[in-house]
């Protein structure tokens, strides 16, 4: 059912790939049996263009594992678990930076999705028109900035804030500092630091898929709810956000994928530290940050190897997610359309 | 409902290309780049390797080439990755901030001369507004401090050195550098050259095991840290301090001078340095912690590397007609960009060295 794909235009698909599947039904009435030689030429072409696409992502996997797996069979799986990465007596775990990865991209998502459900319940049920365009806009505009731009603006504007505002008032304010989460010496270059501007990295991929498919809600499912007599508050609970699941989840997935490989603006923020820490405030690294601070003067070969086989963690990393996140849609559009 | 799963399933195969991009694109800049070194057919000569010594080599490149009509392409990729394309050929020569070890002189199928340019040095920096005057450290303090045995800036032994000038009495940030690179090189030789300690862990190298502190990458994070920050130290090239006017420790030589780093400060330590090397030396020495009352301690050679012979003959003569010139008038340049020139007695014995490069086929 899911390969009926009517592509709306803003989100561009896989030239290819949807034609493939549906070439028989778009223009020739008459069936893609016995038709002319220049159908036959047409549909092979386009077979090609689509297997070209999963042949190279294969092949990619392939030469990344290749050149990786001299660390990864020197190292076996304590290369996932171990925490030390010492270039200068070649020795390397991974676990830090799988687990920075991992941390600063789920921080990222907590902070930025309920923002971003907002902004696009907001701007579909409650603006008034002349204000949606233009907030929908610059939501999108986030999305435009370059990633080194971001890791500038951390640098001076969001790790002094960090530093002596936002720490202080968690860990001494609040009183926070009891759980290990919120405690230790405050540097501002941390976890936090990278998850926050991830967040706002990925504000704008979910919000702006959340947005269309809350405005793709169709008005019947709103009326009905309305002619129930319930508030509109119980409407939107009730009624648009469960037809939306789906979709949002979708949105959520998005901004996970740019999360877990964003390189540049983790990098400057994060403090680079190769160390598991159960604070937010300690520093902490990411694998996209690894590779790119140390693969340019990298000329040890099993360091090279190594940092390959960071890359191809990674790979697997975003593979599992989306595979996951492909579950979790059909899982949802399943129920969603049973209930 | 079903055409807005399709949709969906849509945005997420982009999440699967956008991530695989991201992961990949740092290898992938750097073969675009080796690419175009061997791609630049119009160039006379191809070199590719480290960036610290770049603006420096751009301005040789370009002045000889009004000079005598000879173009040379250089790519900053990286101490690494020049000693990577040198080692497969793909450029005439290469350039490293840091001498090649032995397991990467073993791979190359020419062996090479290491020629030294400049010279580069590395300075402490820090945020203590406190501190008027330049700070004091000596060798051991300042290993002290980078492996965390010293946390106070007002600790008893910074103090000691510092009479009469207030310290703060906070903790101190240490920042290090977390890209790869031959400023952690130099510094980290130094301070294994002057602490035992140190030498055993984390030891000497583009990148070590940090037993403490933060990350910046590049000398810029590096300073961008620890101005950001009160409290903090880290170490960064003297030309970037230079010409950020960064505040600049002073730091204790083996004569047991307070030596401020300067361009003169660090030609000295070559001096030093240089006037006991033995007379085959290949220059693959390290030259902290020289003798010399002037001499400051952390600096190194940045180094290109030569193949000792060439089959092309005319590209060899040409290269080493560079040589020669950058040598002499080239060294000239040095001092206004603020990197440090080789002192007058070691280009002499730089430009003998030239005559024994093989130019031609059977080595003639």
């Amino acid at each position: 059912m899911s390969d009926v794909v009517a592509t709306p235009p803003a989100v561009p698909t896989v030239k290819g790939g949807a034609p493939a599947t549906s070439s028989g039904g778009d223009g020739f009435e008459g069936g893609i049996e016995g038709s002319a030689l220049g159908d036959r030429i047409y549909a092979g072409v386009i077979w090609v263009f689509a297997i070209c696409v999963p042949v190279l992502l294969a092949l990619i996997a392939l030469s990344i594992f290749l050149a990786g797996w001299p660390a990864l069979h020197r190292f076996g799986l304590s290369f996932l678990t171990s925490s030390a990465w010492d270039p200068v007596n070649g020795k390397f775990g991974a676990a830090p930076a799988i687990y920075g990865t991992l941390v600063s991209s789920a921080i990222a998502l907590l902070v930025a999705t309920p923002l971003a459900i907002g902004v696009s319940v907001f701007l579909s049920e409650f603006a008034p028109p002349w204000l949606r365009q233009p907030v929908a806009f610059f939501v999108d505009l986030l999305a435009a900035i370059p990633s080194v731009v971001y890791g500038v603006w951390g640098i001076f504007v969001l790790i002094p804030l960090l530093r002596t505002a936002l720490i202080p008032f968690l860990r001494d304010t609040l009183h926070l500092s009891v759980i290990p989460l919120f405690s230790g010496p405050n540097y501002g270059y941390s976890m936090l630091a990278a998850g926050l501007i991830l967040a706002i990295m990925v504000l704008p991929y979910i919000a702006s898929v959340s947005r269309e498919v809350l405005l793709a809600v169709p008005r019947s499912q709103r009326e009905a709810a309305l002619a129930l007599g319930a508030t509109k508050w119980e409407m939107i609970r009730g009624a648009l956000l469960p037809y939306a699941k789906s979709g949002i989840i979708g949105g959520i997935i998005l901004g996970l994928g740019r999360a877990l490989g964003e390189t540049m603006a983790v990098t400057m923020v994060i403090g680079n530290r190769p160390e598991i820490s159960a604070s937010l405030f300690a520093p902490a690294y990411t694998m996209a940050s690894v590779i790119a601070n140390e693969f340019s003067e990298a000329s040890g070969d099993l360091h090279l190897s190594a940092l390959m086989a960071v890359g191809f963690v990674l790979f697997v990393i975003t593979i599992i997610v989306n595979a996951i996140a492909r579950w979790l849609v059909w899982e949802v559009s399943r129920t969603g359309s049973k209930g | 409902m079903f055409k807005r799963c399709g949709w969906v399933l849509g945005a997420l195969a982009l999440v699967a290309c956008s991530g695989g991009d991201k992961s990949a694109s740092t290898p992938k800049d750097s073969t675009s780049a080796a690419n175009g070194a061997v791609a630049s057919a119009g160039a006379d000569l191809t070199g590719a390797g480290a960036t610290f010594p770049y603006p420096l080599y751009s301005k040789w490149f370009a002045d000889y080439a009004t000079k005598s009509g000879v173009k040379i392409n250089y790519q900053s990729i990286g101490s690494g990755g020049g000693i990577r394309q040198l080692t497969e050929g793909t450029v005439d020569f290469g350039a490293s901030d840091a001498p090649m070890s032995d397991d990467e002189m073993a791979k190359l199928k020419t062996p090479v001369f290491h020629i030294p340019t400049v010279l580069g040095a590395v300075v402490l920096t820090y945020n203590a507004p406190e501190i008027t005057q330049p700070l004091k450290l000596s060798g051991d303090l300042v290993a002290q401090i980078f492996s965390g045995k010293i946390t106070k800036w007002n600790d008893k032994a910074i103090a000691a050195i510092n009479s009469g000038v207030k310290l703060p009495t906070t903790d101190i940030l240490v920042v290090h550098r977390s890209d790869g690179s031959g400023t952690t090189y130099i510094f980290s030789d130094y301070l294994s050259a002057v602490n035992a300690d140190w030498a055993k862990a984390p030891g000497k190298g583009k990148e070590l095991q940090w037993p403490v502190g933060i990350g910046g990458k590049g000398n810029e994070g590096v300073a961008g840290q620890v101005k950001q920050t009160p409290g903090a130290i880290g170490y960064v090239e003297l030309v970037y301090a230079k010409q950020n006017n960064l505040p600049i420790a002073s730091i204790k030589n083996a004569s047991g001078q307070f030596v401020q780093p300067s361009v003169e400060s660090v030609t000295a330590a070559a001096e030093g340095a240089s006037a006991k090397f033995p007379p085959g030396t290949d220059y693959r020495v390290s030259i902290v912690n020289p003798p010399g009352a002037t001499a400051y301690p952390i600096s190194s050679f940045t180094y290109l590397l030569i193949n000792k012979t060439f089959t092309d003959a005319a590209k060899g003569k040409k290269l080493v007609d560079f040589l020669r010139w950058a040598l002499t008038d080239g060294e000239k340049d040095a001092p206004p960009l603020d990197y440090a020139p080789l002192p007058q007695s070691l280009d002499t014995r730089l430009v003998a060295r030239l005559d024994s490069i093989k130019v031609g086929a059977s080595g003639m």
